[in-house]
């Protein structure tokens, strides 16, 4: 699996680059954030939790399944959101409240 | 490059779970100038960064600290330290009630108290453990943080640390770093094998791909005693994600069935290692795959995972969302991983007292570096962490600090200039390491020979790790990240020969799968009721036998 950042919502704060536990992540010339090594992301998402506008998504490689989702989060309220991206237009969206625990 | 010469007090190698919690401890105990080096950033770096969803070592009431030394042991088929176990199972409460003071969420039942899995675990919400932990270090006065800072070798002299070496990753700066006394707190190894699925998702693995034994091998280079590495960890986990199965087999009480429905666990134990030995022979029989029975669970069951999934392993909940399948209308595949070294979970490691001292002189280790003390998960991590601090500190208030000799430095820099500069090498440094990792897989035990090897196997290996150690000498670096990347294949290499070295050393079967040694199939507690221990002389892994601790004992200290 890897991420994808979109460019064109990416303002260039570089919490992306900060967080990343593997320094996957540059900034180019351009200012905006970019992946360099994107076979060796390990999936953790920080990235994606971090970024305030919401520009990183991540997938799962075809070699493990992937269908071709994008998925991101956003905060909503005080709650963690995740958005699922489905290729066909379809959308899932999961609530999680951040207070609450893990059931199992 | 620029060099830049600092003085602390207490380095601490490695800002993850053990580390962060190590930098806490002696801050708050101690008047002592501390640094973090991180190769990451402390805010999501080691074992936590996507969050866990259970906090696994855990005192349940009723329960006593000799009852986790029991279980650890049991599972690791008596090759543990006792004294280890229980100084880390004597914390394992007080670090969780820290946890929540720092603001973790830890489900809770009607009477207010910590809600139970079982009877070693507690459930919360992990998502952001490692942002609150590295939020405490940093209100912390005494302590500095180097993130993207990548330490490369100590500094020993006649068996004493006298500090560390480091490079930076995106500030083009050598690091010479004079301490009074050093944790290591680097975490374990993963990388060392081929993974699941080595093209696209090769990092998509169970322990974090950038813990590439660092801290092992700095040891191993200076002649400290290692411990165990031949109890190698392969993980039981939901095919391709490679997501935790002990939220569904635990918490939602879903067993391990084969492809023809019969659950098979009970046929084989329900040791960690025979859960993955009986996964592996359903397989090799012809009666897989395997997997965990979540077919029919209840929708609220079902949705409850799906969000404890998201917190933690967050591919496992999209492979359930894009296949169009209800987790109660399929059952999750399982299997193996390729093998990690990793003694969080089992016994390898640094050989450390009850201290936590290794044995060079102001050495400590905690976390996933340390041996003997397996099932520490996270709070066992910040145990050690807590232990090897305080040892530390004390350390330090009685023995002066030494300085780092020129004559070190610079043969350092020329290295690095070695790998910057002149060096041509036919190969890069990634393919190197893919190469490594087929022969750990071919030869080793790896996934391909379903985890069992022979004597003569762990010949090839030997003979051909120590090729490419040898044309590792001449990788070439473009960038400071390349540098940092040969240092890591170097460091897994020097790894990798002590576990091959270990692997031929216990002549039986003690674990299945984890240590299935073709040649000795059987267990041979006559004999090998013993530590395998290992100390690197004239360049050659010399392995050392060492006898068991006592049950019940409490302290050990160093001898010869």
């Amino acid at each position: 699996m890897s991420i994808a950042i979109d460019k064109s919502k990416c303002v260039g704060c570089g919490r992306c680059h900060e967080v990343c536990p593997g320094t996957l992540i540059k900034i180019g010339g351009d200012k905006k954030a970019y992946i360099k090594y994107p076979k060796d992301c390990w999936g953790c998402t920080s990235c994606i939790k971090e970024c305030p506008v919401y520009a990183i998504s991540f997938y799962l490689g075809a070699d493990i399944g992937g269908m071709g989702s994008m998925v991101h989060t956003e905060k909503k309220d005080s709650l963690l959101c995740w958005i699922i991206d489905h290729p066909d237009g379809v959308k899932t969206e999961i609530d999680i409240d951040p207070k609450e625990s893990n059931k199992y | 490059m620029k060099i830049e010469k600092i003085k602390t007090e207490l380095l601490i190698i490695g800002g993850g779970t053990a580390g962060c919690y190590a930098a806490l401890t002696a801050s708050e105990n101690a008047d002592v100038k501390i640094l973090i080096c991180e190769k990451a950033n402390i805010e999501r770096s080691g074992c936590l960064a996507a969050g866990v969803n259970a906090l696994n070592a855990y005192i349940t009431e009723g329960r006593t600290p000799q009852d986790y030394v029991d279980y650890a042991k049991k599972d690791a088929a008596g090759i543990v330290r006792d004294d280890l176990l229980y100084t880390m199972s004597e914390r394992l409460n007080k670090v969780t009630k820290r946890l929540e003071e720092l603001g973790l969420v830890i489900l809770k039942d009607e009477n207010g108290r910590y809600a139970a899995r079982g009877n070693r675990n507690i459930k919360i919400n992990g998502e952001n453990i490692k942002p609150l932990l590295a939020a405490a270090v940093e209100k912390l006065p005494n302590v500095m943080v180097l993130n993207r800072v990548n330490v490369i070798d100590f500094s020993v002299r006649d068996n004493k640390i006298n500090g560390a070496f480091a490079i930076g990753i995106e500030n083009d700066t050598f690091y010479v770093i004079e301490a009074a006394a050093v944790i290591v707190a680097t975490g374990g190894a993963a990388g060392l094998y081929k993974p699941n699925n080595p093209g696209f998702s090769r990092h998509k693995m169970w322990y974090p791909p950038f813990n590439t034994g660092a801290g092992y091998a700095m040891g191993i280079k200076h002649g400290a005693e290692m411990t165990t590495f031949e109890m190698r960890f392969i993980a039981l986990r939901c095919k391709d994600t490679i997501a935790p199965t002990g939220t569904l087999a635990q918490g939602a009480g879903a067993k391990q069935i084969n492809s023809l429905g019969e659950v098979y666990e009970t046929k084989y134990g329900l040791t960690t290692s025979e859960r993955v030995y009986g996964t592996v022979t359903e397989n090799i029989e012809g009666r897989g795959p395997c997997y965990l029975k979540t077919k029919g669970i209840s929708p609220e069951t079902e949705e409850s995972l799906l969000k404890a999934y998201l917190n933690m392993a967050p591919s496992q909940a999209i492979k359930w969302i894009e296949s169009g399948k209800k987790l109660s209308e399929q059952n999750v595949e399982i299997e193996g991983t390729e093998p990690y070294i990793v003694g969080g979970h089992t016994a390898s490691g640094y050989w450390v007292d009850t201290n936590r001292a290794t044995t060079i002189n102001g050495l400590f280790a905690a976390g996933d570096v340390a041996g003997g003390c397996p099932q520490k998960y996270v709070t066992g991590a910040l145990a050690e962490g807590e232990i090897a601090a305080l040892s530390a500190v004390k350390y330090i208030a009685e023995n002066a600090a030494d300085t780092i000799d020129e004559s070190e430095i610079n043969s350092h820099i020329s290295e690095i200039k070695k790998f910057t500069g002149e060096n041509h090498s036919r190969f890069s440094t990634e393919r190197l390491e893919e190469a490594m990792q087929t022969v750990m897989d071919s030869y080793a035990g790896g996934i391909k020979t379903n985890y069992r090897f022979n004597e003569k196997q762990l010949d090839i290996a030997d003979y051909k790790i120590r090729q490419l150690e040898k044309l590792s000498e001449n990788l070439h670096a473009e960038d400071l990240q390349e540098l940092m990347y040969i240092y890591e294949l170097r460091e897994r290499l020097t790894v990798c020969r002590s576990v091959i070295a270990h692997l031929k050393a216990r002549q039986e079967t003690r674990w299945h799968s984890f240590a299935e040694n073709l040649d000795y199939p059987e267990k041979d507690e006559k004999n090998w009721n013993k530590y395998v221990n290992s100390r690197l002389e004239n360049g050659e892994v010399k392995i050392i036998l060492r006898e068991l601790t006592k049950e019940g004992q409490r302290t050990y200290e160093h001898s010869n």
